[in-house]
């Protein structure tokens, strides 16, 4: 049977996390102390070292986005932890937040230091009104007991635009624009919030940080996949048995987190489908159940890990429903700023509305691998390019389906 | 307190418009014309670019709108856990339809993309406070909470 690992969650139920003193009972800020008896290069290799990829999705190698901000010479930079987590069926930050909020500044000091910031924002979603005045008052009291010295935290709340995770959306938000995203390059380790050099970071991969000072890469790097090392939270939604959050190793197999941790379906009824990584994943059938759930085993496979979220369909649900509704969910987020985006995601809810109401034929999906294969290709951010992952892959798995609902 | 008040504590505070958007929306549940344009005198920019800022939030109204605002996940997960008949419930039980308000200007019914409480699906948010594994029968109950 494969085990939890608790390694961001390592707090959790342990400490009442509105108590400082808690924290630093169980060992925290004991990192960044540490850190900061270390050269800002050595911390960043140790990060480089323990292979260290974020959490958010894109899976970049967090010390080396470290690297870059700390090459780039400005007099200011900023860290941001990004917290707005809006993949649907995905609540692993807000858990992280609600339980342990100071690893995650410990996670974004030491990243200060390593970098040369000394300014920190959190960024999180306004979905979230309770973790905000938890937040808060962490940080009063990690300020009071002098613990973060000269690097200062504020949060900023965000107020309902799934685009705002994506880093430079969420950096025009903070600035008090709308959430529309920037063409990159120049990255936000050149020219970040405020024109300045900035690190966005995911709150998972912060929670990690002290751990890996704490007892070093080659431990980190040890755990789970060798190229993605480390453990994920996901959070288990639809139909499964344990609906609930698990932290395990990246070598879990897909197979292990539904039948074992999830405990398999309800009602003996038979798996059907599932998508990993929110909306924004691709649907997975029975046959790639073995593959592990680290980032390159997911893509081996033409899939994502993504946010962790881990949604499971059984053999009475209608994916072509399923998919309509994640096609809306595009059209509602699109911003607007892109024109593949604005009206793509338009065409593709249209079109997924009209074969999942039966009104539709053989040329409409033909239209809609066509439409999504050019989207993927000409958005300007991953909301327009990860848009169509559902239905292409739902095409691609689960042609039977659609066939069936032909006109 | 008023926007006023509120605006001119954000004031100095970088890109803090939207920080005070949130803050006079818990007042007000929705934001004020007068506060548009008292923040557009007070952040320095044009009215125009206000409006921009404000109506790209989904959280931010700039209609009227009932004091407790209820919204309810679409998002899959809540989707396939029967989404549809807590809409239908609510509708039935408050006597408006999503994007209304009811007469006497206690509710607002709005649908909402996940809030991020997956665990027990689905869910709605009243004035941001979450309730879990909400059902047509549960939803009269969480109602009077507010009457
Ligand atoms: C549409 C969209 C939404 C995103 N939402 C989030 C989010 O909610 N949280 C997050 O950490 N990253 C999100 N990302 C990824 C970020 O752009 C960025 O890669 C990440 O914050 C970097 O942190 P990491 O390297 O620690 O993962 C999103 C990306 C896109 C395209
Ligand atoms: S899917 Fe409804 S709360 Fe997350």
């Amino acid at each position: 049977m494969a085990e939890e690992m608790r390694v961001v969650l390592r707090n959790y139920g342990k400490i009442n996390p509105l108590k400082i003193t808690d924290y630093l009972s169980v060992g925290g800020y004991e990192a960044l102390k540490k850190a900061r008896t270390m050269t800002r290069k050595a911390v960043i290799e140790e990060i480089i070292q323990s292979k260290l990829r974020g959490r958010g999705g894109a899976g970049f190698n967090t010390g080396q986005k470290w690297a870059f901000a700390h090459k780039t010479q400005d007099d200011q930079k900023y860290v941001i932890c990004n917290a707005d987590e809006g993949e649907p069926g995905t609540y692993k930050d807000r858990m992280l937040m609600e339980n342990d909020p100071h690893a995650i500044f410990e996670g974004m000091a030491i990243c200060g230091y390593a970098i040369g910031a000394n300014k920190g924002y959190v960024y999180c979603r306004g979905e979230y009104p309770h973790l905000i005045t938890i937040l808060k008052t962490a940080i009063y009291q990690a300020k009071q007991h002098g613990i973060l010295g000269d690097f200062d935290i504020e949060v900023r709340t965000g107020a309902g635009a799934f685009v705002c995770g994506e880093e430079t959306a969420l950096l025009e938000s903070i600035e008090g624009h709308r959430g529309e995203p920037r063409i990159r390059p120049p990255f936000p380790t050149q020219k970040g919030l405020w024109q300045k050099p900035t690190v966005v970071n995911n709150v998972e991969t912060l929670a990690n940080i002290p751990v890996i000072i704490d007892k070093g890469a080659a431990h980190f790097a040890a755990i789970g996949a060798p190229t993605y090392p480390g453990t994920k939270i996901l959070t288990l939604t639809g139909d499964v048995n344990n609906r609930t959050f698990f932290e395990i190793p990246t070598n879990t197999t897909i197979r292990e987190v539904i039948f074992e941790f999830g405990g398999g379906i309800p009602g003996d009824k038979k798996f059907k489908a599932v998508q990993i990584g929110g909306a924004s994943g691709a649907f997975i059938a029975a046959n790639s159940l073995d593959t592990q759930i680290s980032f390159d085993a997911m893509s081996a496979i033409n899939s994502t890990l993504g946010s962790g979220a881990v949604y499971v369909l059984d053999e009475t649900r209608d994916i072509i429903d399923v998919t309509t509704r994640i096609a809306r969910f595009f059209e509602h987020e699109s911003c607007g700023k892109c024109a593949p985006c604005r009206e793509g995601t338009a065409r593709l809810h249209e079109l997924m509305w009209k074969l999942n109401s039966g009104r539709g034929s053989a040329k409409d999906i033909t239209l809609l691998k066509k439409l999504g294969r050019v989207m993927s290709i000409t958005c300007l951010c991953g909301l327009g390019q990860a848009a169509p992952t559902a239905i292409l892959t739902t095409i691609e798995r689960f042609s039977d389906d659609y066939e069936a609902k032909l006109m | 307190m008023g926007y006023k008040q509120i605006l001119d504590a954000y004031k100095n505070i970088p890109g803090g418009m939207i920080e005070a958007f949130n803050a006079i929306q818990d007042i007000y549940s929705y934001l004020p014309e007068e506060a548009i344009i008292e923040a557009a005198k007070v952040f320095n920019v044009p009215v125009s670019k206000v409006y921009d800022v404000t109506t790209f939030y989904s959280m931010f109204s700039i209609k009227p709108r009932g004091k407790n605002v209820i919204r309810i996940c679409q998002s899959a997960p809540c989707h396939v856990a029967g989404a549809a008949e807590v809409v239908a419930a609510l509708e039935r039980e408050l006597g408006i339809r999503i994007g209304e308000s009811t007469s006497d200007g206690k509710f607002a019914l709005e649908t909402t993309e996940c809030v991020g409480q997956c665990q027990d699906t689905p869910v709605i948010t009243i004035n941001g406070k979450p309730y879990m594994g909400v059902t047509p029968a549960t939803v009269v109950d969480i109602l009077a909470e507010y009457k």
